[in-house]
């Protein structure tokens, strides 16, 4: 076993009364791809955003590239790479610009900076449209600029959150055939939530399925499958741990966000 | 050693210009917003200034009265245009780009003070237009080199101070609706208790004590100072400079003690 790139220890988060993530426990490994599934309001993002230092635990802890997320969030912060749900580059800058922005903010060398930001364009393929507005990208344009701006600075651990959602599938599989480049190439874990099984299926070593705020199960797909008796699907497996289907379940706010996220991204 | 202690300041202020160079490179993108700004302070100084000018309502001792309310219209422009300047964060909020700035190991305090020197730059077209439309009443103006890089400071100074301002209040109420709300609320009474248009000794008492309090009245005082040709001052022109700079440095730190709340 590879050595563990991100250890999580009893990580508990509450809101009030509400137990977001209760004592969730997990281990990943360096140059894993790894995906955090669930129903909405399991606790995937919350868990992700304390994981990116976005948020305190409440009780826990948890060490990112061996820093501690409670203690040393600078470091922590300067060995990940996150891609929330949401559209995060500006429409009103171009594609090179919000790259720019990003080598300053990571203190990449002065020197190198025009290398590794044309690398990184001509890695997610957006060379082309490099100077233009990014309002005018595409969906697909807009999240494989968003990977190229988080990854950069060649972070030891990618976070992201429904990296696909509102994708068309061919938009989707280019987003994965860079993603699985860049953990080939850079040795990058993928730490991903996702709704889509199939792309758990297909892209990751391991998965872990959250329920209510608590890790459910945790192994390989086949594990996973295997450990309901012959037969089973993911599908099953989902349905076991989460009691529902992906897609059940879905609150007001998250389908308008989903829908608004996918309106933006074209 | 010393090198060891600057590269923290160095670092800060590096990022601080990060954020604003990005900050106004948006701008090349869309000028219109420039320009409906400018009719603001032209309704206020062309309408309201020569409205009260002909009455002499206002005593504004041996300064007519254009001239008194010229610097006062250039601090409120730069006011209700930094104001406002929070729903920037908070529509970024709603995308997912604060969450990405945070993420980044840039300082909080770089973030905030970045996106408040760039309100500043934002605003220096108002004092183009107050300058042109002061020129075309005949107000006596100070062309002095230093005087003008003064009004030039003072206003990315105070663009500063209330767009951090603002950036609390996004930070806090985190929607467009209520900061909308809030934002409105508080306009009127910072620009109406202060000297911007009419003199402090004409208030009544508990007025005065209020129009000291905020940071507008010193901001007025130091362009009326500065942009005038006679330099008619109330406080002095290193006091009004002092309390503009504390009390950005102070909104700076809350800003930055605030600003992950954005996050969540």
């Amino acid at each position: 076993m590879r050595e563990p790139v991100l250890e999580i220890k009893s990580l508990t988060r509450r809101f009030g009364p509400f137990t977001a993530v209760d004592t969730l426990t997990l281990s990943v490994s360096a140059g894993e791809v790894f995906a955090l599934l669930g129903a909405n309001g399991a606790g995937k993002t919350t868990t992700i955003k304390m994981l990116t230092t976005l948020l305190p635990p409440t009780t826990g802890e948890a060490s990112v590239a061996g820093f501690s997320i409670t203690t040393q969030a600078v470091d922590v912060r300067r060995a990940i790479g996150y891609v929330p749900q949401a559209v995060s580059v500006d429409g009103s800058l171009t594609g090179y610009e919000n790259l720019l922005i990003f080598a300053k903010l990571y203190d990449l060398p002065h020197r190198e900076q025009p290398a590794r930001i044309a690398e990184a364009l001509e890695f997610m393929n957006l060379t082309a449209d490099a100077k233009r507005l990014v309002a005018e990208y595409s969906g697909g344009m807009v999240r494989r600029l968003e990977i190229a701006q988080s990854t950069l600075h060649r972070p030891k651990v990618l976070f992201l959150d429904e990296p696909t959602v509102g994708l068309d599938p061919i938009a989707r599989d280019a987003v994965w055939k860079h993603l699985i480049d860049m953990r080939t190439n850079y040795g990058t874990t993928l730490f991903f939530t996702t709704h889509y099984l199939e792309e758990a299926e297909s892209h990751c070593d391991r998965i872990a399925i959250m329920h209510q705020g608590k890790l459910d199960a945790l192994g390989t797909c086949k594990e996973l499958e295997g450990s309901l008796g012959p037969g089973h699907t993911l599908n099953d497996v989902f349905v076991h741990y989460a009691g529902s289907t992906p897609d059940a379940g879905n609150s007001f706010r998250s389908v308008s966000a989903d829908r608004a996220t996918a309106q933006r991204m074209g | 050693m010393t090198t060891t202690f600057l590269r923290p300041v160095t670092g800060f202020i590096g990022k601080t210009f990060v954020i604003t160079e990005f900050e106004l490179r948006k701008l090349r993108h869309d000028f219109t917003e420039l320009v409906t700004r400018a009719l603001q302070p032209a309704l206020w100084l062309l309408i309201f200034g020569q409205v009260f000018a002909r009455s002499g309502a206002m005593h504004t001792g041996n300064i007519p009265y254009l001239d008194f309310i010229a610097p006062g219209i250039l601090a409120q422009s730069v006011l209700f245009v930094a104001i406002f300047y929070g729903i920037n964060v908070i529509w970024e909020r709603d995308l997912g780009i604060v969450q990405k700035f945070l993420v980044s190991p840039t300082p909080r305090a770089a973030l905030v003070l970045g996106k408040g020197f760039s309100a500043g730059f934002r605003t220096l077209s108002q004092a183009v237009i107050v300058y042109g439309l002061s020129l075309l009443l005949g107000v006596k103006l100070n062309w002095n080199p230093l005087a003008l890089l003064n009004v030039l400071l003072i206003v990315i100074l105070a663009a500063t101070l209330f767009s951090t301002f603002s950036l609390i209040i996004a930070c806090i109420v985190k929607t467009r609706e209520r900061f909308m709300g809030v934002g409105q609320v508080l306009t009127m009474p910072l620009f109406f208790a202060s000297n911007a248009i009419y003199p402090t000794n004409i208030m009544p008492g508990w007025l005065q004590t209020v129009s000291h309090l905020n940071p507008l009245t010193y901001v007025v005082d130091a362009l009326r100072t500065s942009m005038l040709s006679g330099s008619p001052t109330t406080f002095g022109l290193s006091i009004d400079y002092a309390v503009i700079l504390v009390t950005t440095g102070i909104l700076v730190i809350i800003g930055a003690r605030l600003y992950s709340r954005l996050a969540t």
